[in-house]
């Protein structure tokens, strides 16, 4: 490193600064160089290792660090034995965490004898002492700097690439353009509907019924008592073919019966509910987890992910955690046999906000 | 020792027996085709400077390797196919349940094959090690100041390891399929679609469909196994080049200076040492993996957007995300005059992570230009030396740990008996105010343990040998350090802030100011260390 003295920049008596090599930069570093500074006392003297001084130590350690990789071999034997003598048997689910133990064990003992005796061997009997290597600036050499500048020069001379112009724009376009298609590639990543659309729209229809998940059985309404809570899925969904999950994922639902006292409705939604049963999606605003929680005696519903609160008695309002809108309510009612069946599908999209939600 | 492999020149002294014999042949046939010679010549002796931190990158490097050999095996049985199909394995209560080939497979590995439970749990528990050693041995760069000129370039490999090993993880974790990371994809899943403009278009064309799809446990298969671990493997190999080129740090210790490297050399007692803590870092997770279950998802179930389990947790290192999510405050979708939804709620935490990454990746050219410092710097500082770098790096942890134990609040609040309100606002100001405090009471330990430093450096250590004097006065005797125990306190350089200078149209501009301005916070409390003249006068 080089480190001149540089008195225009010294403050007080007894201080230089380590100035810069690069002269364009305007402040120059500052780290302060006392002409008193205390100096490197040197390499202390050597302490040697017992095994240095007595050969029966050194003997010793020999035999010990043998003595591990023989263990390790004996490890290794031993895991293949394990792997034999102590099979997986499909009645007995105990054995497999014996195999599991087993042949573990065996494996480690034939890792950390080798690790363990390697270490030893190294800082017991290896040559003991620091060696030291000088160290250089990182930069290249300032023969072989030169020599790449002029490489550079010779190229450009020869390729004409900073005098042609019109050559390096026009290849610097192609070579931008050619990425494009690669990316135009991706976009049979996914079928070709409109994502969007498919988002707004879920299973629930006029009339489909509330049924119980995972069995499909239907729900009537005079099973909902009070305080009560299903996790209801539409009619048909268990059935599905081909989309099961992503359709649960959209049309997941669930059903409480609160006091009718307890539960505020707004005057546009009176009517959604049936004798005090209220449905709400069950995916939530925020990310989407499900929001599988019910506490029943404050109508509170918890999202066991990001424990956003949804207060059932008030539209779900969210009343805290991270969520950003109410839970969407499915207007619901009963039909002639009296299972309960929706009303209309969502009347906005269920799940996490998008960018197009609103629209 | 004796018998170690040398190049053929070297092994001429005596009569060379038989193996000796083949060795210089082999060695000979490889030099001539591969001038292997030269390569052994460069860093067979290359030194490597000691000490127990410089183990954390090693511990980072080996559980990839062990990654790589049990990620190998696992290929081998794992079929990451969505296809439904109904359990028909050994674990008795989830047979007949419709599930994914993948999670049927992952079962499989777990309860069929000989062996597969353990290479999973090695493969979990490596996977655990790897990003924990990273993040550790980010810290050790980041607190000794080994990044600075000329290894900032590696800091930022370095820090691309580190997000590597982040979608190596979250991608591995995905894959078996089970309710637990099924909900993991759920939350990316709500992150990505809250991205304006296009969100909803990169979720439908992530998952091949609407959410969860049949496609997106294959591709992130591909990603797991291929693309992601090919770009570490590249990573990885930059990093050892340049770890090789800029040779290693070292701490202050008598007879260490900037200009050289003491340590042991690569061959042999390096190799071995090196070598060996492969082994033990190797044998250290199959020994967890024999006695320790991790990632249980025969308990979770096949994923089913419907249920959940309470007290979900995403693998550690993808806390500190999950966590950001749980602390922004309620009802922040904001709807703007055109329609279109802006879901601030997800996109503030988002966008924080970023910043927060994306500050850790360019810190050390934030402080080359803020202390003006372009020398190259080989030892590695105490963290006390550099007391405003230090606390800056005490605020970062405390952010980060604020998020982490965010990821967690309810089970710190069911296990502790606490409101998840009082914890989420408790977290919510660790997050925001934490830092700040953190910074302030660690920039003023540093300097008081600088002054302890001094103190010592001058006027020795407390002997514990109390002494009455002949006045009847006690004291209690100090005893002077020697020189080669002071070096280590007084090894250090002290800075001083820059000055605003006129630049060559004699203007000072704004830039200058705010580098003035933040030079100054760097510099202005700081302890000089003691100088010969101190010394001597202390000493009359």
């Amino acid at each position: 490193m080089a480190e001149a003295h540089d008195g225009t920049s010294g403050e007080t008596a007894g201080k230089a600064v380590a100035p810069q090599q690069d002269h364009s930069a305007p402040p120059p570093a500052v780290a302060v160089v006392r002409a008193d500074r205390i100096p490197n006392p040197g390499f202390p003297p050597e302490r040697l290792r017992v095994t240095d001084l007595d050969p029966k130590k050194a003997k010793h350690a020999e035999r010990t660090i043998s003595l591990l990789f023989f263990l390790s071999v004996i490890g290794s034997v031993l895991a293949v034995v394990a792997y034999i003598l102590f099979p997986i048997d499909d009645q007995d689910p105990s054995t497999i965490r014996l195999n599991n133990m087993l042949i573990g064990v065996g494996i480690t003992l034939g890792l950390l004898g080798i690790g363990i005796g390697a270490v030893h061997w190294s800082k017991a009997l290896m040559h003991g002492h620091e060696q030291v290597e000088e160290r250089h600036p990182t930069r290249g050499s300032d023969e072989s700097r030169e020599r790449a500048v002029e490489i550079f020069r010779e190229a450009n001379a020869e390729s004409g690439f900073t005098r042609r112009t019109l050559v390096r724009n026009s290849l610097i376009g192609a070579v931008v353009a050619t990425p494009i298609p690669a990316i135009a590639l991706f976009r049979d990543l996914a079928p070709a509907e409109d994502p969007v659309a498919l988002l707004k729209h879920t299973m629930w229809d006029t009339g489909v019924r509330l049924t119980r998940d995972p069995s499909g059985t239907p729900i009537k309404a005079s099973e909902v008592t009070i305080g009560s809570a299903f996790h209801v899925i539409p009619e048909g969904l268990a059935e599905l073919e081909s989309h099961r999950l992503e359709e649960k994922a959209k049309a997941a639902v669930l059903l409480m019966r609160l006091p009718i006292d307890e539960l505020n409705e707004r005057e546009d939604r009176a009517g959604w509910s049936y004798d005090g049963i209220v449905a709400y999606s069950k995916i939530c605003t925020h990310v989407g987890c499900p929001v599988a929680l019910y506490e029943q005696q404050t109508h509170h519903l918890l999202c066991p992910c990001h424990q956003s609160q949804f207060d059932v008695a008030n539209h779900c309002a969210v009343i805290f955690g991270p969520a950003a809108r109410p839970l969407p309510q499915l207007p619901i009612t009963v039909d002639e046999e009296g299972y309960l069946v929706a009303q209309s599908d969502f009347t906005e999209p269920v799940g996490p906000s998008f960018w197009e939600r609103a629209l | 020792m004796s018998t170690t492999t040398t190049p053929p020149a070297a092994a001429t002294e005596t009569a060379p027996g038989r193996g000796m014999r083949f060795t210089s042949w082999a060695a000979n046939y490889v030099d001539e085709r591969t001038s292997a010679s030269t390569a052994v010549k460069a860093l067979g002796r290359k030194i490597f400077p000691d000490h127990w931190s410089f183990m954390l990158g090693e511990v980072a490097l080996y559980s990839f390797i062990v990654i790589l050999l049990s990620g190998t095996f696992l290929t081998f049985f794992f079929d990451p196919s969505m296809t439904e199909v109904e359990y028909e394995g050994s674990y008795v209560p989830l047979q007949g349940i419709p599930m994914s080939v993948a999670y049927h497979s992952a079962l499989d590995i777990s309860f069929e094959i000989r062996g597969g439970l353990l290479m999973r749990q090695v493969h979990h528990w490596a996977a655990l090690l790897f990003v924990a050693a990273i993040g550790l041995h980010m810290l050790r760069v980041f607190f000794t100041g080994a990044f600075r000129k000329p290894r900032e370039f590696n800091w930022v490999i370095g820090f691309l390891l580190f997000v590597m090993a982040m979608a190596l993880g979250f991608t591995g974790y995905s894959l078996p399929d089970d309710l637990l990371s099924g909900n993991g994809l759920r939350i990316i899943d709500g992150m990505i679609k809250a991205v304006p403009v296009a969100g909803a278009w990169i979720s439908y064309l992530l998952f091949g469909d609407e959410f969860p799809g049949t496609d997106i446990i294959p591709r992130l298969y591909v990603l797991h196994i291929m693309l992601l671990p090919a770009i570490t493997i590249a990573l990885i190999g930059i990093h050892m080049v340049l770890l090789i080129v800029n040779k290693h740090t070292q701490f202050a210790a008598p007879g260490r200076t900037n200009d050289n490297v003491v340590g042991a050399p690569v061959l042999p007692a390096f190799a071995a040492k090196a070598g060996g803590f492969f082994f033990l870092v190797f044998g250290t997770i199959v020994l967890i993996a024999s006695f320790f279950t991790i990632n249980p998802i025969w308990n979770y179930g096949p994923y089913d957007p419907s249920p959940v389990s309470a007290g979900t947790q995403p693998d550690w290192y993808i806390g500190f995300a999950d966590g950001a999510l749980r602390l922004i405050p309620p009802n922040l979708d904001w709807v703007d005059p055109f329609g279109y939804t802006w879901p601030f709620g997800v996109l503030i935490p988002l966008v924080g992570l970023l910043v927060f990454l994306a500050a850790v990746a360019l810190y050390p050219f934030f402080e080359a230009w803020v202390t003006g410092d372009k020398r190259e710097h080989h030892i590695a500082e105490r963290p006390r030396n550099a007391p405003v770098r230090t606390a800056i790096g005490a605020a970062g942890v405390t952010f980060y740990a604020a998020l982490w134990a965010a990821a967690s609040s309810d089970l710190i609040a069911t296990h502790f008996r606490l409101s998840i309100e009082g914890v989420i606002h408790a977290l919510q100001f660790a997050t925001v105010v934490g830092p700040f405090i953190a910074f302030y009471i660690t920039k003023r330990v540093c300097l008081a343990l600088q002054r302890k430093d001094r103190e010592i450096a001058l006027h020795g250590f407390e002997s514990g040998r109390v002494v009455r004097l002949p006045g009847g006065e006690y004291i209690e005797v100090h005893e002077q350090l020697d020189d080669f125990e002071r070096w280590r306190l007084v090894s250090f350089d002290e800075y001083q802030p820059l000055m605003i200078r006129p630049n060559d149209d004699g203007k000072i501009t704004v830039s200058q100011r705010v580098r003035a301005g933040l030079s100054r916070w760097f510099f202005e409390d700081r302890i000089a260390p003691v100088t010969q003249n101190e010394l001597e006068a202390q000493k009359h």
